[in-house]
């Protein structure tokens, strides 16, 4: 449908509680904003539901949420981590993206040049992957109630028929990748809070994952058992949780993990251990032992996979642990994140 | 990476390993303390105890200002963040130590402005942001971190800043090697001497252990490298029966310390008569309080704090364990009740803390996984 010629524009200032409400206020926002960043066939009906036919296939569907502070950050913001990082638990799932839906709580008093700003970034996140925002829902908040802007999405997407995650096909021997180095994301927001007079050049690593699982598909097909992405709690939380569902231990060599210069630093000066920090931009796969090289030059000639490495293995074991082993023969417990060292960095 | 990489290099490792596995062969079983709570980290963390020889016990100490802190000195310090006029600022790795009334973290979750601070320069810059507000900075520390509260306080002076108060719990450490070493129930043939206080107050303190108690000690850096050639040191000089007091921290220690940051401390602190110190007792000339003249800035003279004279759980022998008496797997409590989650004690969430290394390097239910030297 068209969107008809004495359409709407949106020149409030700041976010009021009637942005919320239901009425003219919410009416400016919706079709003055958001339906013209958004605008596909479906969306600009402005339905109460997105009606479209069942695409074929197996389905994938996920819930994300995002109350990352500060809202900008180098390297991205949170309205590009709340479209690559629904897009990302899909592809966890071997899919690709077929639509998404987002609800936005505003808090009163929201400059709107911010939410403008992360309205087209989540516009432009989502046009560059391919994937439509088909519906939503925007409520506001009493000033001190948000801290700005909370994001929450829900993602549908279609498993790849050559997918056959599972993690009960994982078995000793099998091999543990990691898509690339690990720690931006969460030590870029860390100093973005500016709590630190710490400077270092370091970004957030946020992008969708999905092409380079595509190209460990392609590859590998059914050799490709298991995916997680690293978010909150990072490698470590990621591949305790593997550690525990397969109840056996886990070793990975701790010198074979990326870690860029910068991060390191940071990591060692602040006491935080790089495993645990969380990345908006980074993946764990389990593959079949023989296709371990296969599976790292798929990784390594995709755009943004060429640090991609193996990094461990499962191994026999009674009980769920993950063993950082050192070349000098030192092992180490890998645990699973505790407390909350970096809070709100996603 | 500068300083990282170099003493995590494998071949120089090993090779300190085999030098340790050759002096020990000549020595019967040896116990060494290492005072630090970040050398216990560095120890897991590294997985160093799997590469010496089964003849060298390695000891946990007290050095961790955490840890010795009796918790009726935080309840105190958290009865001021009850007060909705209070900022109550303190270090990241108090956040989680448990009071009897809940973790600094706790009593936020229900309301209380609790905020970590990287420095107390960061507290007093809460206090300048706030002017209507009551900062209260909960210093820790041993001499290490006491100098940068002492500056702290001086520039509070200096700008005349009325609503910054330091509630201090520094602690020396000299004087809590020395209650080890008087401890009749344990026996120590040598110290690895901690690192970081030793930046501020030099080798010097440290010459009364080789000296009355004939212990041999090497003054240690936090790399697995530094703490192996640390081994060779004092191991060398069992084997020869002398007893001095080495400096392997040499990039960053020097004999007689900081002078700056000594000056400071003379100047803003003096020693209290005596302090309480979880599982050493009452320690005479161990800890350090405002001088009267920065009573202003004093929250011991200026805040209503409850005294409160907490008994640490019978249970819960948290005391031996800092005294190198338990191990923390001894500790009936360990990985049961006691956990970083639902901690009992300091020890089990400081980031120095004995039973906190323990659990998060050491596998607590392997026995056969291969560990040690790939042959």
């Amino acid at each position: 449908m068209t969107i008809p010629s004495n359409a709407i524009s949106f020149h409030d200032k700041q976010i009021a509680l009637a942005h919320g409400a239901g009425g003219e206020a919410s009416r400016r926002l919706i079709e003055g904003l958001i339906r013209p960043a958004f605008s596909n066939p479906i969306l600009d009906g402005l339905n109460d539901s997105a009606v479209f036919a069942a695409p074929a296939g197996r389905l994938a569907m996920t819930s994300d949420s995002y109350v990352v502070r500060p809202l900008q950050f180098p390297g991205g913001s949170i309205g590009e981590l709340a479209i690559h990082g629904t897009v990302n638990d899909l592809a966890m799932a071997g899919a690709r993206p077929f639509g998404l839906t987002s609800t936005l709580i505003l808090e009163a008093g929201l400059d709107t040049a911010i939410l403008r700003r992360e309205i087209t970034a989540m516009a432009d996140a989502a046009r560059r992957i391919g994937v439509p925002i088909l519906g939503g829902d925007t409520k506001v908040v009493e000033h001190g109630k948000a801290d700005g802007l909370y994001i929450s999405t829900t993602g549908l997407g279609i498993v790849d028929p050559r997918a056959n995650l599972n993690v009960a096909r994982i078995q000793e021997g099998d091999k543990i990748l990691l898509s690339g180095p690990i720690g931006n994301h969460g030590i870029a927001i860390l100093l973005a809070r500016t709590e630190l007079e710490i400077e270092a050049d370091i970004r957030s690593d946020t992008r969708p994952l999905t092409p380079l699982v595509i190209a460990l598909l392609d590859a590998l097909g059914e050799g490709l058992k298991w995916l997680r992405d690293a978010t909150r709690g990072g490698v470590a939380s990621a591949l305790n949780e593997l550690a525990r569902d397969l109840n056996t231990f886990i070793s990975i060599r701790e010198e074979a993990i990326p870690i860029d210069d910068p991060v390191r630093g940071a990591c060692e000066l602040l006491g935080l251990d790089p495993l645990h920090v969380a990345n908006e931009g980074q993946f764990v796969a389990v593959v079949r032992a023989a296709d371990a090289e296969a599976a790292l030059k798929a990784l390594r000639s995709t755009p943004g996979g060429q640090r991609a490495c193996l990094v461990g293995e499962i191994e026999s074991g009674q009980f769920g642990r993950v063993l950082a082993r050192s070349s000098y023969g030192g092992t180490r417990v890998v645990e699973m994140l505790i407390g909350d060292p970096l809070p709100r960095i996603c | 990476m500068h300083y990282v990489d170099e003493f995590r290099e494998p071949k120089l490792i090993r090779k300190a390993v085999e030098e340790i596995h050759s002096i020990a062969r000549g020595l019967r079983h040896v116990r060494i303390m290492e005072v630090c709570g970040g050398h216990t980290h560095s120890i897991f963390r590294f997985g160093l105890k799997d590469l010496l020889p089964g003849n060298i016990e390695l000891i946990h100490g007290p050095g961790c200002p955490v840890c010795v802190l009796p918790s009726g000195r935080l309840d105190e310090g958290l009865s001021l963040a009850n007060d909705p006029h209070v900022i109550f600022t303190a270090f990241g790795d108090m956040m989680r130590v448990p009071g009897s009334k809940g973790s600094p973290l706790e009593c936020q979750a229900r309301g209380a402005d609790v905020r970590i601070v990287y420095s107390p320069l960061d507290a007093l810059k809460v206090a300048q942001q706030n002017p209507d507000r009551q900062v209260v900075f909960f210093a820790i520390g041993f001499e290490t971190t006491a100098p940068s509260t002492a500056l702290t306080v001086l520039r509070a002076r200096q700008l005349q800043i009325p609503n910054f108060a330091v509630y201090s719990n520094h602690v020396t450490i000299a004087p809590a090697i020395r209650a080890i070493l008087d401890s009749p129930d344990l026996q120590l043939d040598a110290f690895i001497g901690p690192g970081h206080v030793s930046t501020v107050i030099g080798c010097e303190p440290y010459e009364f252990i080789a000296r009355d108690y004939g212990c041999p000690v090497a003054v240690s850096g936090f790399e697995p490298l530094d703490l192996l050639q640390s081994l060779v040191l004092v191991l060398r000089q069992l084997r020869t029966g002398t007893a001095t007091v080495e400096n392997q921290y040499g990039r960053a220690v020097t004999q007689t310390g900081n002078p700056a940051a000594l000056k400071v401390l003379s100047e803003v602190f003096e020693v209290r008569p005596t302090f309480e110190w979880r599982g050493l007792g009452s320690i005479p000339g161990s800890a350090f309080r405002l001088q009267a003249e920065f009573a202003p800035w004093d929250a011991e003279q200026t805040m209503p704090i409850e005294r409160v004279s907490v008994e640490d759980p019978i249970t819960a022998p948290c005391g031996d364990v800092l005294r190198g008496f338990l191990k923390p797997p001894q500790c009936p409590l360990f990985g049961k009740s006691c956990n970083p989650e639902h901690p009992i004690g300091a020890l089990m969430v400081s980031s120095e803390g004995a039973c906190a290394a323990h659990f998060k390097y050491v596998p607590r239910e392997l026995s056969d996984v291969p560990m040690g030297l790939v042959q």
